[in-house]
């Protein structure tokens, strides 16, 4: 199919239509708890961001990495003290630079896998993880020497209009979210995502080619952080609402790994699915537990569960489909579209023989 | 079989001078010098393990030779690497086949044409004009190159899928897209029936006719060797037993020797 706008073909423009019509009317519309947006929709779209910071350079650049939240952690910090202290960037410019502050510690972390590769990587990538952390921790500064450990995210301003309300906040996420999500597209589908995809299928004949694999990886690495950068300041200041080092421990960053596999290694649409799933299915869990069985299992038991039902899934999928959910999604579509021609070829058929 | 030549056959472009390689304590390559003419179909042969493949690998920067020189466009280069030989106008293909499998056959291609893009990620993000400019001209040329392979009908299929055969032929195309001086052939024949031996045969001399690329392979096959190169090299434990016309070679008592065993 020919891309008609940018890198997009026709029934991507229809399904970002399609996504756009859901989440921009129907959505705010049907929609009016606050708890969905509060606790479903905006920590989605935050994760989201970062699952696809993930994707790219995991999924894309085959560069095994575990260290996302601590790239959030970053961007959250640097969002909050670029607010504190340099109020003149505005909202968006601070996210920018969140994200770029972010980024150059994705460069920094990054540098070891243009030695060590495999699960080595995956160790050293974890010092991202422990160092933003601890350094958070350590230097008071990063939290206006605030004793309380737990800091509240300043309010989002944009323009000088407050964006307080979970319904604005929905749209904030939802507007970055939906402007990254484009440009992550453009990439991956450009020369950009061809080297990246050549590095991580055969790095020897992708430098016989011409690509460099110190410029890719690195690049790889610092658009990673970046977009989880941005996801993190989100994921702090919309979500959150409080910035504690704490909330960006390595579960999230081993979450934001399983949101990428599940839902598929390599594709966009994929770290939507993979949020989705690993966000939404405790929920449902739990709505289970209370209305089938009425509260008799134990919530402590449920979690349990989930853990269990988790791992299967991973081992699952690792063996029957690598390509995540996105592949799985796809292959249904195929199905559903043949079966639908089928079909339609036999009314054609019987209404044939009866005028025959 | 006398035909005249678009492109006449001209001085050295590539000269491997004393190269030695060891891994460890096994010698791999022994003070092994040879050239490449300019336009030339150039042959390397020689018994499994004769190094053969570890020349190639030495040119193309993948191993550093212990000792020894390669000059290239005549200009010596000091430290070697493929990124530095692909820039300078050197491809190849690989023994073992180097595609990126998941990736479709055009894309694989594609990628070939990275030299020829200069635009970087931030434009290619928000697709600026020139990123699409670019872009069209690299996917024109890469069509070219498959529809003059004649596998335009599975430039979609991720190369994974693809049968062994195509697979080689895709790799070639790769090469091909670098728009490159000199592309080295690690055994294109290697695995493929008569008929594709034929098919390839007739790209390479099709490539080194219509575009002049200058071609260096490595063959088993003799009899499609002697049939398609200028010149031939023969490689036996690492070292040269032979250099010359496919008629000279074919009467070295030193080649017969390596490959139909002395009698002692």
């Amino acid at each position: 199919m020919k891309p008609v706008f940018m890198t997009y073909t026709k029934k991507d423009l229809i399904n970002l239509a399609v996504c756009m019509v859901l989440s921009v009317l129907v959505i705010p519309t049907f929609i009016t708890t606050e708890y969905w947006y509060t606790s479903i929709l905006i920590p989605w779209l935050c994760l989201a961001l970062a699952t696809i910071g993930q994707q790219v350079v995991m999924g894309y650049t085959g560069q095994l990495a575990l260290g996302a939240a601590g790239f959030m952690a970053a961007g959250a910090f640097a969002m909050f003290n670029l607010i504190l202290r340099v109020p003149d960037l505005g909202f968006v410019g601070s996210l920018i630079v969140s994200g770029l502050i972010a980024a150059a510690f994705g460069i920094l972390f990054g540098l070891p896998s243009l030695k060590v590769r495999g699960i080595y990587l995956m160790v050293a990538t974890l010092a991202s993880q422990f160092f933003i952390i601890w350094m958070i921790d350590k230097f008071g500064w990063f939290k206006n020497y605030d004793s309380s450990g737990i800091i509240t995210a300043q309010d989002i301003v944009i323009l000088g209009k407050p964006f307080t309300t979970p319904l604005a906040m929905y749209f904030v996420c939802l507007a970055v979210t939906t402007v990254l999500t484009l440009l992550a597209m453009n990439m991956a589908r450009g020369s950009t995502g061809r080297n990246w995809m050549a590095v991580r299928d055969m790095d020897i004949a992708a430098e016989s080619m011409g690509v460099s694999l110190l410029k890719t990886k690195v690049q790889a690495f610092a658009i990673s952080a970046f977009y989880c950068g941005v996801a993190g300041a989100l994921f702090a200041f919309c979500y959150l609402k409080s910035l504690e080092p704490v909330a960006f421990d390595i579960k999230l960053s081993f979450k934001i790994l399983f949101m990428c596999i599940l839902g598929g290694l390599g594709t966009i649409n994929g770290a939507f699915i993979g949020a989705a799933f690993i966000l939404l299915f405790p929920v449902l869990l739990n709505a289970v537990g209370n209305n089938v069985f009425h509260g008799a299992i134990d919530a402590t038991i449920i979690s349990s569960i989930e853990q269990v039902i988790f791992g299967g899934l991973m081992i699952i999928f690792m063996i029957y489909e690598p390509l995540g959910m996105a592949k799985l999604w796809e292959n249904i579509k195929q199905k559903m579209s043949l079966k639908f021609q089928s079909s339609n070829v036999k009314d054609l058929k019987s209404s044939l023989s009866k005028k025959s | 079989m006398e035909y005249e030549r678009k492109f006449k056959i001209g001085k050295p472009i590539l000269e491997v001078n004393n190269i030695s390689l060891s891994f460890g304590g096994v010698k791999a390559i022994t003070d092994t010098s040879f050239n490449v003419l300019e336009h030339e179909v150039r042959a390397i042969i020689g018994p499994n393990g004769a190094g053969k493949s570890s020349m190639l690998n030495c040119i193309n920067g993948i191993y550093k030779p212990q000792q020894g020189t390669v000059s290239f466009k005549g200009k010596q280069i000091p430290d070697i690497t493929p990124n530095i030989m692909a820039q300078m106008g050197l491809s190849r293909t690989f023994q073992n086949l180097a595609l990126f499998k998941r990736m479709s056959v055009l894309d694989n291609i594609l990628v070939g044409r990275k030299l020829h893009t200069k635009t970087n990620f931030l434009e290619v993000a928000l697709q600026l004009p020139k990123v699409k400019k670019e872009e069209k001209l690299n996917r024109d040329r890469s069509e070219e190159i498959i529809s003059f392979l004649e596998i335009e009908d599975i430039k979609d299929t991720p190369v994974g899928k693809l049968p062994y055969g195509l697979q080689k032929k895709v790799e070639l195309g790769r090469a091909l897209a670098t728009d490159s001086t000199i592309i080295l052939l690690d055994e294109p024949m290697a695995g493929m029936n008569v008929e594709e031996k034929r098919d390839m045969c007739r790209f390479i001399l099709k490539v080194n006719d219509e575009l002049g690329t200058t071609m260096v392979l490595i063959e088993h096959d003799m009899g499609v060797v002697m049939d398609i190169s200028d010149r031939v090299v023969v490689l036996d434990y690492g070292k040269v037993i032979g250099d010359g016309t496919p008629d000279e070679v074919r009467s070295n008592q030193k080649v017969i020797d390596a490959y139909l065993g002395v009698e002692h």
